[in-house]
């Protein structure tokens, strides 16, 4: 994503454009890598996630489940308070 | 010291700046915005391409920071609102190196707000980044410089008959040369600021809107962690569209992005001339 950044949820819309190809498919591994020791369920990524990729569990913890949505917009791991979101493809 | 700026970043790039044996999760509550400026703090420190032996991070005691506690910098963790006085002397004697210190609203303005005004007097190369979540979090949520009027907080339980501080005003009034205001929500933003405010010589601040929904959302009801940082984006306002707003229109607005930088002379550059003239004089 690039660093303008003055507002951030303009970028996330575009991000399938700016980012590019990146297209889940079934079977790949999942598209990002939730640490579940560290997460403290507070919902930010939750939240502020434009795809709506995530699904709280029964313990408030954020789960992947719509992961062909996802587009590696950079949202959920720049605000990200205990660093557990991260992904293997970006 | 290396300023070539990083255009790509691994997303796991924040697991390499965090001191080995300390243990995560942070101490913060879930969803604190402090989280979210350590993350933002370690990507623009990554971007400048500074080894972590060149990086010295004060700080003074706050739930802000510990922040120290958790990055493999060199980390100073001070007394009570002394981190500037002490990151002063650090660079004064070590030049080379890239001073940072953390500091939150209470231990910047009010126990350090002395050290505060004269590291901006004398614009001394190190970046400050001021959390500023309008309350005294670690302590139980007393009222501190920062908290608005008639907001509420544990020592105003019938609202703050008291006018607050502007961090950024009050920086840009006692000479500091880069002043910028982001919020948690505008973290991309952050993180550009932060590195700008690394590259620029001279005293930067870079004020972050951190939510405390623990103490400041709870007792003035504005919800939880997401409740708090949405409504930083609806409040805040970019410098450019606020520059063409009134007085009456950004009331209880947050005007975000670079709001000063002047190019003037660094404390160490002048103060080195100055041995420099004497020693050749004798």
């Amino acid at each position: 994503m690039s660093n303008t950044g003055s507002d951030s949820t303009a970028d996330s819309k575009q991000a399938p454009k700016a980012s590019g190809k990146f297209k889940w498919q079934q079977g790949d591994p999942l598209p990002l890598e939730i640490n579940m020791k560290w997460c403290k369920a507070c919902n930010i990524c939750i939240a502020l996630c434009p795809k709506q990729v995530f699904e709280p569990d029964r313990d408030g913890k954020p789960v992947q489940a719509r992961p062909e949505d996802c587009t590696l917009c950079t949202i959920c791991w720049v605000h990200c308070p205990d660093l557990a979101i991260t992904s293997s493809y970006k | 010291m290396a300023t070539a700026v990083k255009e790509k970043q691994k997303s796991n790039v924040v697991l390499d700046y965090l001191r080995p044996g300390k243990a995560m999760p942070t101490v913060w509550c879930a969803g604190c915005g402090h989280g979210i400026v350590m993350n933002g703090i370690i990507r623009a420190i990554d971007k400048t391409g500074l080894s972590k032996d060149e990086i010295v991070m004060a700080s003074g005691i706050g739930c802000s920071s510990r922040m120290p506690i958790y990055l493999d910098f060199n980390a100073l963790h001070t007394t009570h609102g002394r981190s500037l006085a002490f990151a002063t002397g650090v660079k004064f004697a070590r030049p080379e190196l890239k001073v940072m210190v953390v500091t939150g609203d209470g231990d910047a303005l009010a126990i350090g707000g002395n050290h505060f005004i004269h590291a901006c007097r004398r614009n001394i190369d190190i970046t400050c980044i001021l959390l500023n979540n309008y309350i005294y979090g670690m302590t139980g949520g007393q009222g501190s410089p920062t908290t608005p009027s008639q907001a509420f907080s544990t020592t105003t339980p019938y609202d703050n008959a008291e006018k607050h501080f502007e961090p950024t005003k009050l920086a840009i009034a006692a000479g500091a040369s880069y002043v910028a205001r982001t919020t948690v929500y505008h973290a991309p933003q952050m993180e550009k600021l932060i590195l700008n405010g690394l590259l620029h010589r001279g005293f930067s601040l870079i004020e972050v809107i951190s939510n405390c929904h623990t103490y400041f959302g709870r007792l003035n009801r504005q919800g939880d962690a997401v409740k708090m940082i949405n409504d930083f984006k609806e409040r805040s306002v970019p410098i450019a569209r606020a520059k063409s707003m009134s007085a009456e229109e950004l009331e209880g607005k947050i005007v975000t992005g670079l709001l000063h930088k002047k190019e003037t002379t660094e404390f160490c550059d002048v103060y080195q001339s100055v041995v420099d003239r004497v020693q050749k004089g004798m």
